[in-house]
């Protein structure tokens, strides 16, 4: 695989690598606590209604067991906001695989053999778990309730401008649900003794899981301290805590101080951490004869569970993409009996600009142009609903410079004419936008010990993105020393208070915070300072917010292969060029990207949780069955960047990479298996019967 | 899971007699299909009795040509073993289609044999599954059934086979040795699983107790030129959606010899005779090889989720014959 030797960019290497490589950084589950116990979670197994009955009298006489925990004795919890941390606190039932109990005992196996044997009768009601337009279960959800959600938008009148246009596309496409599948599977340690509540957590946001936590049990929220050093991968499902932390923290409360250790399996992961869920998007397009269009309209239907509102927003990801005077953009939820899905990698984007990106291809192809020049021909002067100019826009620069890298001018463009013995071969472009984003509130200390060397603490969580590289190059550059002199400690309560590494606002909120920290301390103890002195200070806020559209760009380019006989869809190759304002170490950004991409690449041909409705659970709720791309599915990824200098974002420049990687990754390859075999599949994965006749 | 006994077995005739005696005891590989399953509560035993220290861990050529494979080589094993990938490339290539390295390291012959079918509601002891639960209902005949049976199916179950392995042995009219309490016997392998019929929890002919010791495979000398094509959703680590295994012996453009076998098709590794009557004699063109695949897909009957099957099976059997058939032409 010569295409994957491709060199690594420089920058300072990851600087808990060593650790992580030789198995010394600690995770969740590996924190050295004494004398534990384990806990197995129960779960429902109707989709709807409420447990009439649960005996625990065999489980708690299995020698070993400690306690087994049901809504008859759990603790009586505070409502804070979140419905999934209210567990135990009836006997309804909203979904199947909800939490109705745990087992504790001295092993795990001894937990998870009594679990088994823990008699459950219930009371059944009708469940609906069939994601579809149907008005009786689709709703507008209230855009006023929360800032995360767009309302509907209309400009102009596209209905008008679609029916006089001269090239049309009207067009629905489907995403399945998806799980987000981290290589460290959701873990806690809930240690709650005279000294408080102590959790050792699996989670994207240490401060926030101890507030909600805190809030929960009813204690001062001084009392709980979180701490999660390491975190193995999260993609936006530990960006919440979900019920699992709860049913261990109400386990550890009656265990007199010994530590509780919970570990989800894969299958229980599929119930209960969140997933992206299904969309199903309608997309009409309308264009001049030269392909400049006239009406852009983008409605999208997602699922949400009834027992707790999320709500994807797949659709805005055309609210600012391209010029078009006339403009639609709406969103939908559809509520079932279903676990609550969350946040996952480009929550909106990810799925939103599969759709559109995959009508522009289409409209290129109506057009009679290339899909490079159509999306040239679309850029707009300013952000085209709020009008204010671009911080930094540079998707043509990352068009053309993935062209010439890729080879783009070689292109026939018609499909389904080119054929390297069994294979049918194409390639496929699109475009991808992200939106930098800045969550306020986070602190930095920076301590000088001696001699120029500084401690620098942040309670930001590392989820294996680099950020602990980055804010230790960040704080050296700012303390101007040297990387060696800047030890940086995070992801922990005892630091001061950082936000949810989401969003891929880490770098922006977080480097931020520590930039102006440092300068901080110098303004406070100067070039000399003595040993020992501190100052924490956070972020200013930024003027510029408000007065400036902020989006990433990418151009995503994908070679296809799919097999004239069987259907299978291979991608040998693909090329991403990224304008995402300052990367601060080239060598972790490119693991990024390429981590996006590839994780793209899986969304594109692999990942699919498949619902069955009549039960509402996923069905193939493994690592065997829910397929993620493996290394034999990756060919040659190269990842490249344009320079760009934004003042405007934010005090590093940078606009956040973690995100922007998987977002047009899947119409690349859907649009380069189109050129393949001009076949259209408007439906995610591609997997080979969909190019079967 | 439950709690169970481990015994790790010396000689074959103790370790058979201990499962015999015992209903809740079995032979344990690899274990790699086996402890999935307790976990999961598909399967609870009370006592596990451990084959792999037995001697049944040799490839030997027999003087009269035939190949004896003991129970317990391992996967990986098999698949390096020269007379294997010189004499039976498809059994190599069945092999290394299979699962990832780190399982085949572990998985033996036997066990791989008798694995029992993904069926992913078979894995959930919280559906209804006639195989696990006989009685309860087929939950696969209704909801996802992409990986499910077309061919040899019943009302009560639709579960497929899932070893590649076993695909390649079935082409290669292979013979399995078992012994019991009651002494030992042969089983062609294509005889070993069983269809569903009403009694989808019986995977195979075996009775309880019954130890495989080896597989035997025939000279076959046209083996030489055979193929196992493995179409799945990814590149590698996927069970077939379908397969194909053939070994082709074609003379003057027209086919004299033929072994196919399928896999993800059935209850069982499927042998094509039906196909194999169409290619015999018959020249060796795309006509003869999509006429072979029609002629044994007749009987096939679709579920919700696996029309594909037919039209997949169609085009990977023609094209593995065109491969073979233009091989030994050049
Ligand atoms: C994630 C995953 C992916 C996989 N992908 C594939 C794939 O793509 N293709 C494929 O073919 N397989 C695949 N497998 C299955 C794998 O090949 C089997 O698990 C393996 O071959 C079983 O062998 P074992 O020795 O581990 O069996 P065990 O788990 O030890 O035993 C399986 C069964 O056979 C019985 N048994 C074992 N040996 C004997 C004997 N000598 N006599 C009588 N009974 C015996 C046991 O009692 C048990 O019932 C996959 C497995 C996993 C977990
Ligand atoms: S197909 Fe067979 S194994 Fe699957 S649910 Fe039906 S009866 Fe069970």
């Amino acid at each position: 695989m010569t295409g994957m030797t491709r060199a690594i960019p420089p920058g300072p290497e990851r600087v808990e690598g060593r650790a992580k490589v030789t198995g010394t950084a600690p995770y969740a589950f590996e924190h050295p606590v004494t004398d534990p116990l384990y806990l197995h979670p129960l779960r429902a197994t109707i989709a709807r209604g409420r447990v009439t009955r649960i005996d625990t009298d065999a489980a708690e006489r299995v020698d070993g067991v400690h306690t087994v925990l049901t809504h008859h004795n759990a603790a009586t919890l505070n409502p804070v906001g979140d419905p999934e941390l209210a567990v135990l606190q009836s006997d309804g039932i909203d979904y199947r695989g909800q939490l109705i109990g745990a087992v504790v005992a001295e092993t795990p196996e001894i937990a998870a053999h009594a679990a088994g044997l823990v008699d459950v009768r219930y009371e059944r009601l009708p469940h609906d778990s069939e994601f579809r337009d149907d008005a009786a279960i689709v709703y507008t959800p209230d855009a006023d309730a929360s800032p995360m959600l767009s309302p509907d938008l209309e400009r102009g009148d596209v209905d008008a401008a679609f029916a006089e246009a001269a090239h049309t596309v009207d067009a629905t496409y489907t995403t399945p649900p998806e799980h987000h599948n981290p290589l460290e599977p959701h873990a806690v340690i809930a240690t709650w003794d005279e000294e408080g509540l102590t959790l050792h957590d699996s989670n994207q946001g240490s401060h926030l899981v101890r507030d909600l936590l805190a809030a929960l049990v009813g204690i001062d929220k001084e009392r709980v301290s979180v701490i999660a050093p390491h975190v193995g991968g999260a993609f936006g499902s530990k960006g919440m805590p979900h019920g699992h932390v709860a049913l261990t923290v109400l386990a550890a409360r009656r265990t007199a101080g010994r530590p509780v250790k919970c570990a989800l399996s894969r299958t229980q992961m599929f119930e209960l951490v969140g997933y992206r869920p299904p969309t199903r998007q309608r997309v009409r397009l309308g264009a001049d004869p030269e392909g400049r269009l006239t009406a852009t309209e983008h409605d999208s239907l997602e699922q949400t569970s009834r027992f707790k509102q999320y709500a994807e927003q797949s659709a805005s990801a055309s609210r600012e993409m391209y010029a078009s005077p006339n403009r639609r953009v709406t969103n939908r939820l559809a509520a079932l009996d279903v676990p609550a899905p969350t946040w996952m990698r480009a929550p909106g984007e990810a799925p939103g600009m599969y759709a559109l990106e995959t009508a522009v291809d289409e409209l290129a192809v109506r057009v009679g142009i290339d899909p490079i020049e159509l999306r040239v021909r679309n850029e707009p002067e300013v952000a085209p609903v709020s009008g204010l100019p671009f911080s930094s826009r540079n998707l043509v620069a990352c068009l053309r410079q993935g062209a010439e890298r890729f080879g783009w001018h070689e292109r026939d463009p018609r499909p389904g004419t080119r054929r390297e013995g069994d294979w049918l071969v194409g390639t496929g472009v699109a475009a991808a936008s992200f939106p930098t984003l800045f969550f306020p509130g986070s602190l930095a200390t920076i301590h000088h010990e001696s001699a120029g060397k500084y401690r620098v603490e942040i309670g930001a969580v590392d989820i294996g993105t680099g950020s602990r590289t980055a804010l230790t190059q960040l704080a050296a550059e700012a303390l101007e020393v040297p990387l060696e002199n800047v030890e940086l400690r995070l992801g922990s309560t005892e630091q001061p208070h950082a936000s949810l590494a989401g969003g891929s606002t880490g770098t922006a909120s977080w480097g931020s915070t520590v930039v102006e920290a440092a300068r901080s301390f110098r303004t406070e103890h100067g070039s000399e300072p003595a040993e020992g002195v501190e100052t924490t200070a956070g972020a200013a806020d930024n003027p510029d917010i408000g007065k400036y559209a902020m989006h990433a760009y990418g151009a995503q380019f994908a070679e296809v292969r799919v097999h004239v006989d069987t259907g299978e869809v291979r991608v040998p190759r693909m090329l991403g060029v990224f304008a995402a304002g300052r990367i601060v170490n080239p060598r972790t950004a490119h693991s990024q990207f390429l981590g996006g991409m590839t994780m793209g690449l899986s969304t594109a041909l692999h990942e699919h949780s498949v619902v069955d409705e009549r039960f509402g659970h996923v069905v193939n709720h493994d690592l065997a069955g829910y397929h993620i791309a493996g290394n034999a599915d990756v060919g040659s990824i190269e990842v490249s960047w344009v320079d760009e200098h934004d003042p405007h974002v934010n005090p590093v420049g940078a606009k956040g990479i973690g995100e922007i990687g998987i977002v047009g990754t899947a119409a690349a390859i859907g649009n380069a298996a189109y050129h393949a075999t001009g076949v259209r599949v408007r439906d995610l994965p591609l997997t080979p019967e969909k190019f079967l006749y | 899971m439950k709690p169970f006994d481990y015994q790790r077995a010396t000689d074959a005739d103790s370790a058979i007699a201990t499962v015999s005696r015992d209903p809740e005891a079995r032979y344990i590989g690899g274990g790699t299909n086996l402890v999935d399953h307790m976990k999961l509560g598909v399967t609870q035993p009370g006592k596990l009795v451990d084959i792999t220290r037995l001697p049944y861990d040799s490839v030997e050529s027999l003087p009269d040509g035939r190949v004896r494979i003991g129970a317990t080589v391992r996967n990986s094993d098999l698949a390096a073993e020269p007379v294997i990938r010189q004499r039976y490339p498809l059994l190599a290539q069945a092999l290394l289609s299979g699962a990832s390295g780190q399982l085949r390291n572990l998985a033996t012959t036997g066990g791989n044999l008798l694995q029992r079918t993904r069926c992913p509601y078979f894995q959930d002891v919280t559906t209804p599954c006639n195989k696990r639960e006989p009685g309860s209902g087929c939950s696969a005949l209704e909801g996802w059934n992409r990986h499910h049976a077309v061919l040899g199916a019943s009302e009560r179950c639709v579960a497929t086979h899932p070893s590649d392995m076993a695909v390649a042995l079935a082409a290669l009219d292979a013979d399995v040795l078992v012994e019991g309490p009651d002494g030992q016997r042969t089983v062609p392998v294509t005889e070993l699983h069983r269809l569903p019929g009403d009694e989808p929890e019986q995977d195979t002919v075996l009775r309880h107790g019954e130890l495989v010791t080896a597989v035997e495979l025939p000279p076959l000398p046209f083996a030489v030129r055979s193929r196992y094509r493995k179409v799945r959703d990814r590149a590698s680590y996927a069970f077939a959606l379908v397969s194909v295994a053939a070994a082709v012996e074609v003379s003057d453009g027209a086919i004299t010899e033929a072994r196919i076998a399928f896999g993800g098709l059935a209850h069982k590794p499927w042998r094509a005779t039906a196909a194999e009557r169409a290619l015999h004699g018959a020249p060796a063109t795309e006509e003869t090889f999509r006429a072979a695949a029609d002629a044994e897909l007749a009987e096939a009957e679709t579920l919700r989720d696996n029309e594909f099957k037919i039209p997949m099976t169609r085009n990977t059997l023609a094209a593995v014959l065109r491969e073979l058939t233009q091989q030994e032409g050049s």
